[in-house]
C-alpha cells in the first residue's frame, strides 16, 4: 500500500505538483485518517491548479472516479533556434529573426519599486520605542538619544501579460523566454494572453529556461490561435485582485473580439495598477502607425506605448519598468 | 472526534454547513496536528469556518488579521516599554539596578501568536495570509512548525498543547510554497445548490423556504454569468436578509445592491432574466 502511494506521488510529481518528500510522508500518515482520494488532495497539492492535475493523475493511476472531475488540455509548443554572432548588431535586429535567447540570458532586470509598509532602522523618522528603551536599559537608565524608524522600499508588484495568438507567433518564443530571465530576478506574475488567459508563473519558476519553455508550451492551450484581448483582459481582472503593480502587454493590437470590450478592460486594469505599459513588436518599425482596432481602443488607458521587437528595446522596456 | 462525519455534525451544530470535502480537511489537521491552509473565492466561508472549528470543539478562537507591514510585535509580542521604563525607575532609586528583572512575563505583551501558544487548546485564526509580506510568513513559519516562540530576553514560550491553526488567503498573492508545505491544503468552492438553501434556512431561522430556494437559484446563475466579483454565500445570505427585511416574497431588482456591487454587473444581471 504504501509502495503504491509513493508511486503516486511520483506520478504526479511528472504532472508538475511539487511533492517533495516531507509532502509524502504528511500523505502516508495522511492515509491512516481519511480516504486516499482526500488523504491525498489534501497533502500533495498546493494550489488550484494542481487539482485538476491531481485528479487526472488519481483517475489514472488508482482507477474509478475522483469526487469532482475535470479536464486538462495539453499541447505541444514548438521552439526555433538560429545560431547567434555579432552581440552588438544582434541588439537591434528585430528578436523573431534569430535565436536571441543567449542575449536575453544576459539582461539583468531591476524591479520597480515603491515605499514599503513595513518600518526599518534609520537616522531620521519616527521614533523607534523599542531601540530607545533597550538603549536606555544598557546605560542604566539615563536618557538616551532616541533611536528612529522609518518605511523601507520595497519591489513593486511586476505583471507581464503576454500575447501568444498567430500574429505573434514570430516574437512569444522570445517573450516568454524574456519573462524567464526576469521571473528568476524579481516576483513576477506571467500570463499569457490568446484565444483564452493562461497563466505560466510558475512553469517559469523552473531554473533551466528550455525545460521552463517547454512546460509553458505545455500548459498554454491556444498558442498560435486566435487573440480575444478583450475577454482574456476581462478573465484577467477577475481574477488579479493585487492593486499597484506594474503591468507590461505585449501585443500587437491585432483584436479579433469587440475592441469596446477591450477598452472597458484596458481602463479597469489601469484604474487598479501603477502604471500600465504596452509593449508593441512593431512599434519599432519605421513607418509603424497605431492603426489596429486594438491598439486604437486601449491607447487611451495606456501610460506608456513602447517598441518590443529587439533585444535593445527589451533593454530600454526594463529601464521604463524599473523607474515606473 | 473519531471521523469527518463526527466533526461534521459538531459544525453543524455551531451553525456551519461543511460539505464532505470541508469535514475532511478539518478532520484531517485536527486528526494529524498540522495547520489547514483555505483557500478560495471571497465569501465561500474560509472565516466563518474556524469561527464555527472553535464554537463546536468549544475552545477560545484567536484571531490575527493578516496586514502588509504587520511584523512580529503586532503579531508575536512586544516589550511594555511604558511600564519597563516606570519599573527601571524605581530599581534606580532603591539603587539596586537589575536588569534581568525588566525581561519578566509580567513586562511581556503577548499578541495573537503568542496568546494562542500560551491559551491553547484553542483555534488560532491566521487571516488573509495573503495581505502580508513575506517576512511575516518566515516567522510565522517559525512559529506554527515549532509551536513555540524563542525570545532573545526571556526564554522560549511553548504551547501545552498545539492550537489548532486555520489560514486563509483570498490569493490575492502567491504564498510561499515553505508555508504551504507545512499546512494542509484546501481549496473551498461554492456550496452546491442544497447546501446553500440549507445555509440560508440555518442562518436566517425565519427565512420562508420558497425564498431561500430562489434567491440560492439566482445568485447560483449569476456565478455563471463571468460577473467581475460573482457573488458568495455571505452575499446571498445578505440579499436574502434585505429581502426578509423588506418583506418580499421573490427576489427583486430593487435589491440587487445586496448581492452585486459593480454596475456592471447589476446592469448584466438586470439584462438577463434572473430576476424580475
Amino acid at each position: 500500500m504504501t509502495e503504491a502511494c509513493v508511486g503516486f506521488t511520483r506520478v504526479l510529481r511528472g504532472a508538475g505538483l511539487q511533492c517533495g518528500p516531507d509532502r509524502v510522508q504528511a500523505y502516508l500518515q495522511a492515509t491512516a485518517h481519511v480516504d486516499l482520494y482526500w488523504a491525498g488532495r489534501l497533502t500533495l497539492c498546493a494550489d488550484p491548479d494542481d487539482l485538476p492535475r491531481y485528479d487526472a493523475a488519481y483517475r489514472a493511476y488508482f482507477g474509478g472516479t475522483p469526487p469532482r472531475p475535470r479536464t486538462t488540455i495539453e499541447l505541444d509548443s514548438v521552439t526555433v533556434g538560429v545560431a547567434a554572432s555579432d552581440v552588438e548588431v544582434l541588439r537591434h535586429k528585430d528578436i523573431s529573426e534569430f535565436n536571441a535567447a543567449p542575449l536575453l540570458a544576459r539582461l539583468k532586470p531591476l524591479p520597480p519599486r515603491r515605499r514599503s509598509r513595513r518600518l526599518r532602522k534609520a537616522r531620521r523618522g519616527r521614533m523607534d520605542l523599542a531601540r530607545t528603551v533597550r538603549a536606555m536599559i544598557e546605560i542604566g537608565g539615563e536618557i538616551a538619544l532616541p533611536r528612529h524608524r522609518r518605511r523601507g522600499v520595497k519591489a513593486r508588484r511586476l505583471v507581464l501579460l503576454i500575447d501568444v495568438s498567430g500574429s505573434m507567433a514570430a516574437y512569444s518564443d522570445a517573450l516568454l523566454r524574456f519573462a524567464h530571465v526576469i521571473a528568476h530576478a524579481m516576483p513576477v506574475e506571467v500570463r499569457t494572453i490568446g484565444t483564452r488567459l493562461t497563466r505560466v508563473t510558475r512553469q517559469l519558476k523552473e531554473r533551466d529556461p528550455e525545460r521552463a519553455l517547454r512546460a509553458a508550451g505545455r500548459a498554454i492551450p491556444d498558442y498560435e490561435g486566435g487573440t480575444r484581448l478583450g475577454e482574456a483582459l476581462r478573465r484577467f481582472n477577475q481574477q488579479w485582485r493585487q492593486r499597484g503593480a506594474v503591468v507590461v502587454l505585449f501585443s500587437d493590437g491585432w483584436e479579433r473580439g469587440d475592441p469596446t470590450l477591450l477598452a472597458a478592460e484596458m481602463a479597469r486594469l489601469r484604474r487598479v495598477s501603477h502604471q500600465v505599459i504596452w509593449a508593441n513588436p512593431h512599434a519599432g518599425k519605421s513607418g509603424y502607425r497605431p492603426v489596429q482596432q486594438g491598439v486604437l481602443a486601449a491607447l487611451p488607458h495606456v501610460d506608456r506605448m513602447v517598441a518590443g521587437h529587439s533585444v535593445h528595446a527589451l533593454e530600454e522596456l526594463l529601464k521604463e519598468v524599473r523607474n515606473a | 472526534m473519531e471521523s469527518p462525519e463526527e466533526l461534521a455534525s459538531g459544525l453543524d451544530r455551531a451553525g456551519y454547513l461543511p460539505d464532505g470535502g470541508i469535514a475532511t480537511a478539518a478532520f484531517l489537521a485536527v486528526a494529524m496536528g498540522r495547520p489547514l491552509f483555505l483557500e478560495g473565492e471571497p465569501g465561500t466561508g474560509k472565516t466563518s469556518l474556524a469561527l464555527a472549528l472553535a464554537k463546536s470543539m468549544d475552545v477560545p478562537l484567536i484571531r490575527l488579521q493578516c496586514h502588509e507591514g504587520i511584523d512580529a510585535t503586532q503579531a508575536l509580542y512586544d516589550w511594555d516599554y511604558p511600564r519597563q521604563l516606570m519599573h527601571l525607575r524605581v530599581l534606580e532609586t532603591r539603587g539596586e539596578v537589575d536588569e534581568a528583572s525588566l525581561y519578566t512575563r509580567r513586562f511581556l505583551l503577548a499578541r495573537p501568536l503568542l496568546q494562542a501558544l500560551e491559551s491553547a487548546p484553542c483555534v488560532l485564526l491566521v487571516d488573509e495570509i495573503d495581505r502580508a509580506d513575506d517576512e511575516f510568513e518566515a516567522f510565522l513559519l517559525e512559529v506554527l512548525s515549532e509551536n513555540a516562540v524563542s525570545i532573545p530576553e526571556f526564554g522560549e514560550i511553548r504551547a501545552s498543547t498545539p492550537p489548532l491553526t486555520v489560514l486563509t488567503s483570498n490569493r490575492t498573492r502567491e504564498v510561499h510554497d515553505a508555508l504551504k508545505r507545512r499546512c494542509l491544503y484546501h481549496w473551498l468552492e461554492h456550496p452546491s445548490l442544497e447546501r446553500e438553501v440549507a445555509i440560508l434556512r440555518r442562518t436566517l431561522p425565519g427565512l420562508d423556504e420558497r425564498l431561500a430556494q430562489q434567491v440560492a437559484e439566482a445568485v447560483r446563475k449569476m456565478r455563471g454569468l463571468d460577473l467581475m466579483k460573482p457573488p458568495g454565500v455571505a452575499e446571498s445570505l445578505d440579499w436574502a436578509r434585505a429581502l426578509q427585511a423588506l418583506g418580499r416574497t421573490e427576489p427583486d431588482a430593487s435589491t440587487l445592491g445586496a448581492v452585486l456591487k459593480y454596475r456592471e454587473d447589476a446592469d448584466r444581471v438586470i439584462g438577463s432574466t434572473i430576476v424580475g
